[in-house]
């Protein structure tokens, strides 16, 4: 299956790229980060603090993935 | 309900006023906002940058309104924040509900807030006298939203 994989803030900084496609047999948005974790340079995925989305909408890291879906990585929201 | 996601600066006092306008039901409107400060974590602040996910922004704000709308009887709900550039003093977040009594408008308000400081996707690059950093998140913000649960 494909998936696009979205980074932000410090992520996307750390990993200098805001936005990857993946190829892969994943079957939750924690295989994806595992793949990409595996990555020299993409240690930030390992954080405790990690956030996740799928379709643009927060989720947990066992959230079940199907074809050509949008995950994002990213730390703690800071806003308001 | 208004979302509004938007790089432009805006007065309050305007938003505020707008939230009772033509409707005389209204009896109550509890408004919130937050402002830039100038110093954060023992540094001086002389402006921040807002990131955001676009999309996922509006529809995050979008959900919480909802569920603020669900709980609360409210007439009005209006939900505004910066991205972008700013700098200290300038309004960054605007939340204000408006109901026929006061205790609704108060806990919509405040549930507004807490779920935006923990669900919506806004991170905050501050320019500090020391260099750019990025602000972390606090664990008194996630305290705050989980007495919403139930």
């Amino acid at each position: 299956m494909n998936i696009t994989v979205k980074f932000f803030a410090r992520y996307r900084e750390a990993l200098g790229v805001d936005s990857q496609k993946v190829e892969g047999d994943f079957s939750t948005v924690d295989d994806v980060r595992a793949l990409l974790a595996a990555r020299e340079g993409f240690d930030v995925l390992k954080e405790q603090n990690l956030m996740c989305a799928r379709n643009e909408d927060l989720c947990q890291l066992d959230e079940p993935l199907v074809d050509g879906d949008e995950v994002a990585f990213f730390p703690t929201v800071t806003g308001g | 309900m208004a979302i509004r996601v938007q790089a432009d600066p805006f007065d309050p006092g305007v938003e505020v006023n707008a939230m009772h306008a033509a409707n005389v039901g209204v009896g109550a409107v509890v408004s919130f906002v937050g402002y830039v400060r100038d110093f954060n974590d023992g540094l001086d602040v002389s402006g921040m940058f807002l990131e955001h996910y676009p999309g996922m922004t509006e529809k995050a704000l979008g959900k919480i309104a909802v569920e603020a709308e669900q709980r609360w009887p409210l007439l009005k709900l209006e939900v505004l924040h910066r991205i972008g550039a700013l700098e200290p003093g300038e309004p960054i977040v605007f939340v204000a509900a408006a109901s026929a009594h006061r205790q609704a408008a108060f806990d919509a308000c405040a549930f507004v807030m807490d779920y935006l400081k923990t669900r919506a996707p806004f991170w905050k690059k501050e320019n500090t006298a020391d260099g750019p950093r990025w602000v972390e998140g606090r664990a008194s913000d996630h305290a705050a939203a989980d007495r919403w649960k139930r």
